[in-house]
């Protein structure tokens, strides 16, 4: 039974995240995901930037602790800068609330993105699954459904390159051409879903000669719930809550439609 | 479930007048099967491609029928142990060709334990018999490695462990080791023969390198496209006695492997050169650096000859095949066209126009449905020639002629995704001759051609590939098939460890 109680993913060698015994990575999946739920759809009320900007630095404080390896932290720091960015232009230059509100906008989208995106990058996929089906009752069969299709995404990206090298064999070249690259690419998306259909049927196929569906099953990990995964769910509920109160005592907390 | 017997005992499969058309199909696949196997029987099923081999095997796993994967229409009986085999799945155990849709699960002893927990095995006993079928198959890793990480020949043998540690009354092996390189399929094979050994299950194999299995089973049925059983008994009996016909109808008898018609390699001067080159995956976005696969790569390709790549599945021959072809671009080093091909454009290959490389490279790919683009045979045909300008009535011409040259005649009018495995194969060949200059491209680069090909197509592929290397065109190809290798070629490239050795350059003159 050690198995269950030192999940074996956790402590997998060579899966490029260094620390793997850090707190964050080791909260239950399902709690992470109520806790960035409760700060997501706690925060879409809130216009101004100083409540999401609360939210926003303390969450932030917390990366460097996380666990989560620099490098995956970096990559994904470039999308998620560029979407707070964009969201800030815009609305600086179209907003009617000046820089303030443009400010508002763009730091509550990101205090709105960031506690799932280190949900997201700090669970593992089976202990995901695991925890949706044994601590949120999700049902099995579009959870491992899920589970299953994930491992499938590597060899869709494989797949794509060979189908393009193949429309290059094939003297098929868009070059300049806007239209051409535009037909080009609807060929080779349908290639590569007439293989994907295929893979997907031959691996629901292995699923259910492996009896899957053909009645309740049991699970060979536990996805347990711990004391720090309460914490984590009421200290995201109390971050919210400071972040609304001191925004009120300031006098700079604005609501939605008012 | 529970304790007693590894594996219990054999499952008694009976099939009578039993028939199978699959859904939007007007012919049965097969039809009046009648067929007994008692329990603990070891039972080659042989037939014809398209024999129906794996609808029945489908069909015993319990997966046709209103709910099940498959669908279509049945008749007749179809029993395992007195009940409909729809009832009894995770009594019967399927492993397929590739075992890379099979495998469910990112971690090994995760994915042996996926079917477990469907039968809803309690977790207390999980983990034993997760252990346990990874030791009978030999596995070398713990429960925590990675599937994504493992070679072809040990996720089969994971795939394996997963069907064992249900203990199956009936195994179904659907060409068990078809998508493996010969060490891969060794392996599978050793695992096998072991497992065999010790299990009373039952067996139903197909297989279509016939020679590699027949002493893994006890008994031979042989099934006809449309019909049912028409030869069935010990092996050697059931050769002795259809071996001929078996053969004739593309079937990979023992001691019976074709011989097709070749002449000796003409030989001719080189047309593409790799020198120093250092090749690896592509750069892709969100992933980590590019991985090196080979280094100090010297190769040349020579017309009139045929050259070979070998090595295991992973080892680089599909990223040398790309780079040779000018698909892709080496991390350093280039790849140049030589002799009359630099006449055409003497720049590296990876940057000449497509319309250009296409015309003098032709490529065929493993995966035949990859290259095609067009919504019928005869387009994906006309497709090369229109493009370089060749006239409507010259096209139509030339097109008839492929068509007929690779029997493709009378699906002229079907779209490509349609045919059959053989089909396809010979389409993409024929797209791959459609556009040279002179009726064929100076160099045809083919990543494993005759794979999963029955012996009629076999040969037809051979004879071809030998007429164009006579006529003084390089031929590279990328393969397993040591037929293939004894029949056809004239350099042998093995790739290996990194780099790419030449291990055999026979006669030119001598060669068959």
């Amino acid at each position: 039974m050690n198995l269950t109680s030192a999940p074996a993913g956790r402590a997998a060698p060579g899966n490029g995240q260094p620390g793997v015994r850090s707190w964050l990575l080791g909260i239950n999946p399902a709690a992470k995901l109520i806790a960035a739920c409760v700060i997501s759809f706690g925060l879409i009320p809130a216009v101004d930037p100083v409540t999401g900007g609360i939210v926003l630095a303390v969450t932030a404080l917390l990366l460097p602790f996380s666990g989560i390896n620099r490098a995956t932290l970096l990559v994904l720091s470039v999308p998620f800068c560029l979407m707070g960015l964009s969201t800030w232009v815009v609305n600086l230059l179209y907003g009617e609330e000046g820089l303030w509100g443009a400010s508002g906008a763009a730091v509550r989208i990101l205090a709105i993105a960031l506690p799932g995106m280190l949900a997201a990058v700090s669970s593992d996929a089976t202990d995901l699954a695991d925890a949706l089906v044994q601590r949120l009752k999700v049902p099995e069969r579009p959870a491992m459904g899920v589970l299953a299709a994930l491992r499938l995404v590597p060899l869709l990206a494989d797949q794509w390159r060979t189908v393009t090298l193949a429309r290059r064999a094939r003297g098929l070249e868009a070059g300049r051409n806007p239209l051409a690259a535009l037909s080009i690419f609807f060929g080779k998306l349908f290639a590569l879903l007439v293989r994907a259909v295929r893979t997907g049927t031959l691996l629901a196929t292995a699923m259910d000669a492996r009896a899957f569906g053909t009645g309740p099953r049991s699970h060979a990990r536990v996805s347990r719930w711990r004391l720090a995964d309460t914490v984590l769910v009421a200290a995201s509920l109390l971050l919210l809550a400071a972040a609304y109160t001191v925004s009120a005592q300031l006098g700079t907390l604005r609501l939605l439609f008012t | 479930m529970g304790t007693g017997n590894r594996d219990g005992h054999g499952a008694r499969v009976e099939l009578s007048g039993w028939g199978w058309r699959h859904a939007g199909r007007a012919d049965y696949a097969l039809r009046g099967v009648d067929l007994v196997i008692e329990p603990g029987e070891r039972v080659l099923l042989l037939g014809a491609s398209g024999a129906g081999k794996s609808t029945l095997l489908h069909a015993l796993a319990g997966l046709t029928g209103p709910n099940g994967a498959i669908t279509g229409e049945e008749e007749g009986r179809l029993l395992v142990d007195g009940k409909p085999a729809t009832s009894q799945r995770g009594r019967i155990g399927l492993v397929a060709q590739d075992p890379e849709s099979q495998l469910v699960m990112a971690r090994a002893g995760d994915d042996v334990a996926f079917g477990l927990e469907n039968l809803g095995v309690p977790r207390e006993q999980i983990w034993a018999r997760v252990d346990e079928a990874l030791a009978r198959v030999g596995f070398p890793y713990g429960r925590a490695h990675p599937t994504a990480a493992l070679s072809g020949g040990e996720k089969q043998r994971l795939v394996i462990a997963g069907v064992l540690a249900m203990r199956p009354r009936l195994l179904l092996l659907d060409e068990p080791t078809a998508n493996l390189d010969p060490p891969g399929a060794r392996l599978i094979r050793d695992v096998l023969a072991r497992l065999l050994a010790d299990t009373g299950a039952t067996l139903v194999l197909v297989e279509h390198r016939v020679a590699d299995v027949v002493d893994l089973v006890d008994r031979v049925v042989v099934v006809e496209p449309g019909g049912g059983v028409i030869a069935d008994g010990a092996p050697r009996t059931v050769f002795a006695r259809h071996g001929t016909a078996l053969a004739e109808r593309g079937v990979w008898v023992p001691h019976a492997d074709p011989v097709p018609c070749t002449t000796p390699a003409p030989g001719g001067p080189v047309l593409i050169e790799a020198a120093d080159c250092t090749l690896g995956t592509p750069r892709t976005p969100g992933r980590r650096r590019p991985k090196t696969v080979l280094n100090a790569v010297d190769v040349t390709v020579a017309a009139g000859t045929a050259t070979a790549l070998t090595g295991a599945n992973g080892a680089g021959k599909s990223t040398l095949l790309t780079a040779l072809a000018g698909l892709a671009k080496p991390q350093s080093g280039q790849i140049r066209p030589c002799g009359p091909l630099a006449a055409a454009d003497p720049r590296p290959l990876v940057k000449w126009p497509a319309r250009q490389l296409a015309r003098h490279v032709g490529t065929v790919f493993q995966h035949a449905e990859d290259q095609f683009v067009t919504a019928t045979v005869r387009d994906e045909l006309r497709f090369a020639p229109l493009r370089l300008g060749m006239g409507e009535a010259e096209t139509a011409a030339w097109v008839d002629e492929l068509l007929e040259r690779l029997r493709l005649t009378h699906l002229a009018d079907k779209h490509p995704y349609t045919l059959s495995g053989g089909e396809k194969r010979r389409l993409s060949v024929a797209t791959a001759l459609s556009s040279g200059p002179a009726h064929a491209p100076d160099v045809l680069v083919l990543d494993e051609p005759t794979f999963g090909q029955d012996t009629r197509t076999w040969v037809e592929l051979v004879e071809l590939l030998d007429a164009l290397r006579g006529q003084g065109r390089a031929i590279v190809l990328a393969t397993h098939d040591t037929l293939l290798l004894r029949h056809l070629a004239d350099v042998e490239l093995r790739v290996a460890d990194g780099s790419v050795t030449e291990t055999a350059r026979t006669g030119m003159e001598e060669s068959r």
